[in-house]
């Protein structure tokens, strides 16, 4: 693992907090959606907060694409939910929420669950290249 | 109702989420490593087989329904319950998913740190 792969983990994380909480709050002034009001549904992309989301959104997705070229799916997963830890972090010091001791028991779960996993490999399955990719890499290799 | 609903909507989540992690993980390995392929051909060329790669177009079709079904569960029931609730379950679905589609080695080790970080996110949603 280099320097690089470890800020793509990164990026994953924390792109998807701030993706996933914009989001919430764009949703959260539109209010409820139903089925009978399918246009305002499509059309709730159009809100400043939901469409910068996605943008972050779409930022978390290009990282984990890139971590899912290198790494196992079940490793670029509990590696990349060290996100929570720090949103329960930010809740706490920057936010001054109150953390319940129950939430600590989640982080430390979750620290322990990463933990555990990052001691291991980051690709254990044998995958091939497409075939033309892989000809046309080695055509291009100096 | 509505938490009814929400449910429903993280069911879907759950579903749609694991299919869209899996499909994506199979196009990304098929593709390679995109860094090392950007330097080698460029991005135009990484792009391009990315976008042409039929696993990817499944996925992005998969995770956009989890995304709306996202929306819906979010606009029915509050964010520390439809998020926590997605991701957890997420985690477990995905290691079935990967040891069975991808053919992942998922030791005990893996095993492990699914099931905690699961649970430990169960626990911040509390």
């Amino acid at each position: 693992m280099t320097f690089r792969k470890y800020l793509v983990l990164m990026g994953v994380a924390v792109f998807a907090v701030i993706g996933d909480s914009l989001v919430s709050r764009g949703m959260k002034q539109t209010g409820g959606v139903t089925l009978h009001h399918m246009s305002g549904f499509l059309l709730v992309v159009l809100r400043p907060e939901v469409a910068l989301g996605v943008l972050f959104l779409i930022a978390f997705f290009a990282c984990y694409m890139a971590a899912l070229s290198w790494a196992d799916l079940t490793y670029v997963l509990p590696t990349t939910s060290v996100s929570f830890i720090f949103l329960t972090l930010v809740a706490k010091f920057i936010l001054h929420e109150n953390v319940t001791t129950t939430r600590w028991i989640g982080v430390l779960m979750i620290s322990a669950g990463i933990g555990f996993v990052t001691q291991g490999p980051a690709l254990t399955a044998h995958h091939e290249p497409e075939k033309h990719l892989a000809t046309a890499s080695a055509r291009t290799d100096p | 109702m509505k938490l009814l609903y929400a449910w429903g909507a993280v069911g879907c989540i759950v579903a749609t989420s694991t299919a869209g992690d899996v499909l994506l993980s199979r196009a990304m390995k098929q593709v390679g490593d995109v860094g090392e392929l950007r330097r080698r051909t460029g991005v135009v060329h990484v792009l391009g087989r990315i976008l042409r790669n039929p696993n990817f177009l499944l996925a992005i079709t998969a995770m956009a329904t989890a995304f709306y079904a996202m929306l819906f569960g979010l606009s029915w029931a509050d964010v520390s319950l439809v998020i926590p609730a997605s991701t957890s379950l997420t985690f477990v679905t995905n290691a079935f998913a990967a040891k069975i589609f991808l053919h992942e080695h998922v030791d005990h080790r893996r095993w492990v740190a699914a099931v905690l970080v699961a649970g430990g996110v169960i626990m911040l949603a509390l």
